[in-house]
């Protein structure tokens, strides 16, 4: 078989991109996410601004060149400030028929398209539903088509090494990620060191890795398979201290801070579950910072172990999805009945029920807001962002002990998996919450409340004097008694409602990016963020008199939120959900929102978001 | 957080001597009169003060039932909590502050159905909590429904035709979750029941005690075939770390093993004498005995009431602080300004 059309002697040009997007697609065994990651945080050490878009099957390994068992890792680097991963990649990278199926749609006409020649036949085809191989059909003639026969290429370069066949085609991946490296000009200094790292116990196949990277790349140099080579520059960020980061790992390391800002210990009970297991696995690596982790026999275990540390005087965390969620409320509820801080991470994903584990949504804010029994008020915050997802957990505890309740924070699995450059903050920067405990006896009542915040006193087991009682039945303001009052249960409902409304006086208000007033604003909550960004750039490129503004905080919401939407004639509210926040914009008594919705499992793309701009614009002139 | 000290080691020299009146508090007690529950409240406010623990470093929690409404009667800290999660909420507490006695009020409905997975995992665990499990055989508060511990064929209002679901026995099922402590009393056996209450709150680790209560309204003489006073003597045998099984009003009666199974012989016949008898092992760490002795149940066998197991093991507690404090002695205290800059990271302007 030909390994690729060779055009060696012929010069290599160079090239200069403002951005690029590269998307790394094969079967789930592929290395695919690996392979992004390293490329994406060799683009971060140049300097240029990126975002990711890990796309992964829930199955761990589907059968092998299967359509399901494709996955992929979308990074958009550049030189100027980017907001999404990018719409469509620039370059698609295939290992096999099953992820050239999948993927191709997406990719820009005349894109560069580079897929491991060796998988199109056989079987593999089969799997992937071609009836003619497509690499030969001419299907792909929109394309810059690269064949490069990836698998023949590594086994080749690693002839020498003691590993058997099978391992050898585990480096296929690293020889791709060479290829591009040398593509876009890249230093393999990170990657180098990734693979010491990672591979200290495997010496060998550390070093065949790193055999498979040099040979890919040097295949480039050598056969001068593309004619030109790309630079993409740095990107002009503000100056400061940077590291890549995924939400995630913000959302655990904005809770260690808390820990630090607050002097509270940290106790999260969680149980596993995609995509927010990674918040208990980061945080379990923390005991030095004091912080506990305790992985519980269930969700609701997890979230009850979390209630009773918040009792005893320590932080109470609880991380989960959708599902732990409903499993959840009953006992989140009796943190809003017994009024103790409670910090609950839900990672959106695609639902109902199991739904799409390892795909985002944003459809969990009715669970949220309205998902427990009775009058159930909880402060109801989201990231923007996956370095936001640092900023809103230091958020959450604030308002958690603050406010004596149960706070949610809603990211999704989009932020969660997607990482960004993050200057990192100056711990002066960083707020401190403040915390007190009751400590004396003459005073104490459990249910007795600070004027202005309306949060009850916290008590710690252990202070001598401040023995009492808490739980899940109605209890009479101040004293705690259990009470089967009428009069007082109505009181106490509107006590709980008013203590979270009045978190409104305590937040910022909604800032309007653009025009003050006007014909439309585009609002988003959560990870839309970055598409909403960028398509109203987009549009006032293009001269559409439109606006934006992002609510970070959902429940309250900021207190000048009735002014804004009253200054625009139409509100756009894209969302990954049938129209939730527009929903409630409504129930508060806004008359001009229109919902955008998109529930595909996807990130909107700019694209679709500027043209229902366009199409709004088009309405509000006629 | 970082040094552990198990209750009763802290404070304990400087506490005040308490009596049974520091430990009730202002609220009326609203169990149906002739509760069994109000005997068992009266055997921990007896037994509470004898431990040599500060008053505030008591915490009480209970989950949802009769039985769970105990943490308002007792003037410690308390957390009524929800429906089966009490063992759940009271591992969060003993993590947060191991320093504290951490005891949980339970029923049958509670710890066994609704709240079984929780039970078996603390058991596991062996989180140092005290778990008081009120079994009558029957949900009381909802008015009347069997329960976990049900017999077969027990008419009540959700089952008139008789139900048809086997009983769970607590005492195997705390076995066979691993639990360290397993014991069972009487409601109404008021020295015996104080006597097994001091021996779990002096165990470290998890403790788990079934307590015989009679529901005097909806199950009345739920326990009465082993419990009454006529014939508990008979009935019942109360097993002693080693001593030799006896039980029977004449003190004439004793166990041996055959095989696996137990047999009930009498001193005096057969050549039986009390050298004979099988004496009680609590400490075995395969807990054999124990579980043998589990399985015996009336009308076939007396019941046994003590201490089936007592074994020693790292609590949970103990082993999560240990490694926090390991953690800060390899690591150095965490500096979050090296955390936050960790990995790779590089300079703009």
């Amino acid at each position: 078989m030909s390994i690729a059309e060779n055009v060696a002697g012929r010069p290599v040009g160079k090239e200069s991109l403002d951005r690029v997007v590269i998307r790394f697609a094969g079967d789930s065994g592929d290395g695919m996410q690996l392979t992004g990651m390293q490329f994406t945080h060799t683009a971060a050490l140049v300097g240029n601004d990126l975002s990711t878009f890990p796309d992964f099957p829930a199955e761990i390994r589907a059968p092998a060149g299967s359509l399901p068992g494709v996955s992929g890792f979308q990074v958009h680097f550049s030189s100027s400030e980017i907001s999404t991963p990018g719409d469509a990649p620039d370059v698609l990278v295939a290992m096999n028929p099953a992820a050239l199926k999948v993927n191709i749609a997406d990719l820009k006409p005349n894109g560069i398209l580079i897929v491991n020649s060796y998988s199109f036949k056989g079987k593999n085809l089969e799997y992937a539903g071609y009836a003619s191989n497509p690499l030969e059909d001419g299907t792909l003639a929109g394309f810059r088509l690269f064949l490069i026969d990836l698998t023949t290429l590594t086994r080749r370069a690693l002839a020498e090494t003691k590993l058997g066949q099978k391992d050898m085609d585990r480096c296929k991946n690293f020889f791709a990620l060479g290829m591009m490296y040398w593509m876009y000009n890249r230093s393999m200094d990170s990657t180098y060191r990734f693979i010491e790292r990672s591979f200290a116990k495997r010496p060998d196949v550390g070093a065949a890795n790193r055999l498979a990277l040099e040979a890919g790349y040097a295949y480039c140099l050598a056969t001068e398979v593309f004619q030109t080579t790309y630079d993409v520059p740095p990107a002009k960020l503000p100056p400061g201290r940077y590291r890549s980061i995924s939400g995630n790992t913000a959302l655990a390391l904005g809770l260690v801070a808390a820990g630090e800002q607050s002097g509270l210990s940290i106790m999260l009970g969680s149980y596993p579950i995609t995509p927010a297991s990674d918040i208990l696995h980061e945080l379990s690596n923390y005991k030095n910072f004091g912080i506990m982790t305790f992985q519980a026999e269930d969700e609701i275990a997890a979230v009850g172990a979390a209630i009773g540390a918040s009792f005893t005087g320590s932080l109470g965390v609880t991380t989960t999805s959708g599902p732990g969620m409903a499993l959840k409320m009953e006992a989140i509820n009796l943190a809003v009945m017994t009024e103790l801080p409670l910090v609950i991470f839900n990672i959106q994903r695609g639902g109902p029920s199991t739904g799409l584990p390892t795909k985002t949504e944003q459809a969990d804010l009715f669970q949220a807001l309205f998902g427990r029994n009775s009058e159930s008020p909880i402060p109801v915050i989201a990231p923007c962002t996956p370095g936001d997802c640092f900023h809103i957990a230091i958020e959450a505890v604030r308002i958690a002990v603050t406010y004596m309740t149960p706070v949610i924070v809603l990211s999704d699995g989009y932020l969660a998996n997607g990482s960004e450059p993050w200057m990192i903050p100056s711990i002066e920067e960083l707020p401190r919450i403040d915390v007190k405990f009751a400590t004396d006896p003459g005073t104490f009542l459990p249910y007795a409340r600070d004027p202005v915040t309306l949060a009850r006193h916290w008590a710690r087991p252990g202070t001598p004097g401040l023995e009492h009682r808490i739980g899940g039945i109605e209890k009479a303001d101040g004293t705690g008694h259990i009470s089967y009052d009428p009069d007082n249960h109505e009181h106490m409902v509107k006590r709980r409602a008013a203590r979270v409304a009045g978190i409104a006086r305590d937040i910022p208000e909604l800032e309007v990016e653009g025009p003050a007033t006007g014909k439309l604003l585009v609002l988003g909550w959560g990870s839309t963020y970055g598409a909403i960004v960028g398509a109203v750039d987009e549009a006032r490129k293009l001269g559409l008199d439109v606006s934006r503004a992002h609510l970070r905080h959902l429940n309250p919401f900021p207190r000048n939120l009735h002014d804004v939407l009253g200054r625009f004639e139409r509100v756009l509210v894209p969302e990954m959900n049938l129209g939730q926040l527009a929903f409630v914009l409504r129930g508060h008594g806004a008359t001009n929102i229109d919902s955008y919705s998109k529930v595909q499992g996807k990130p909107f793309k700019i694209a679709e978001i500027l043209d229902r701009i366009r199409d709004e614009r088009g309405e509000v002139a006629r | 957080m970082s040094t552990v000290v198990e209750p009763g080691q802290n404070g304990g020299a400087a506490a005040p001597l308490l009596t049974r009146k520091d430990f009730v508090t202002d609220q009326e007690v609203r169990w149906c009169p002739g509760c069994g529950d109000y005997a068992i409240l009266n055997a921990v406010q007896q037994v509470f003060p004898k431990l040599g623990i500060p008053r505030e470093k008591f915490v009480f929690i209970a989950g949802i039932g009769c039985s769970s409404r105990f943490p308002y009667y007792m003037n410690t800290y308390g957390f009524h909590t929800i429906h089966g999660r009490a063992p759940a909420v009271a591992t969060g507490v003993k993590l947060a502050n191991p320093d504290l006695s951490v005891w949980v009020a339970t029923g049958d409905g509670d710890a066994l159905s609704i709240g079984g997975n929780h039970l078996i995992h603390a058991l596991r665990r062996n989180v140092d909590i005290k778990i008081l499990m009120f079994n009558n055989r029957i949900y009381g508060l909802t008015k009347g429904q069997y329960s976990p511990t049900s017999e077969v064929g027990k008419k009540t209002k959700s089952t008139p035709y008789g139900s048809v679901d086997a009983p769970m026995n607590p005492i195997s099922l705390a076995l066979g979750a691993e639990a360290s402590f397993v014991a069972r009393s009487v409601d109404v056996y008021a020295q015996h029941l104080q006597d097994v209450l001091i021996q779990a709150a002096n165990h470290k680790g998890s403790a788990f005690i079934e307590i015989l209560q009679n529901c005097n309204i909806f199950n009345d003489g739920a326990w009465e075939e082993v419990a009454d006073k006529g014939v508990r003597d008979d009935r019942n045998v109360d097993l002693r770390h080693g001593q030799p099984i006896i039980f029977g009003k004449a003190r004439d009666k004793g166990f041996v093993l055959s095989g696996f199974d137990i047999k009930v012989v009498t001193i005096g016949e057969d050549g039986i004498t009390d050298r004979d008898l099988l004496v009680h092992d609590a400490s075995d760490p395969q807990g054999r005995l124990a579980w043998i002795l589990s399985r015996l149940t009336w009308p076939d066998y007396p019941v046994p009431i003590g201490v089936f197991r007592a074994t020693e093991r790292p609590t949970f507690e103990r082993a999560m602080h240990e490694q926090l404090v390991r953690a800060k002695a390899d690591k150095g205290a965490g500096s979050l300004e090296k955390l936050l800059s960790g990995g790779e990271t590089w300079v703009v302007g």
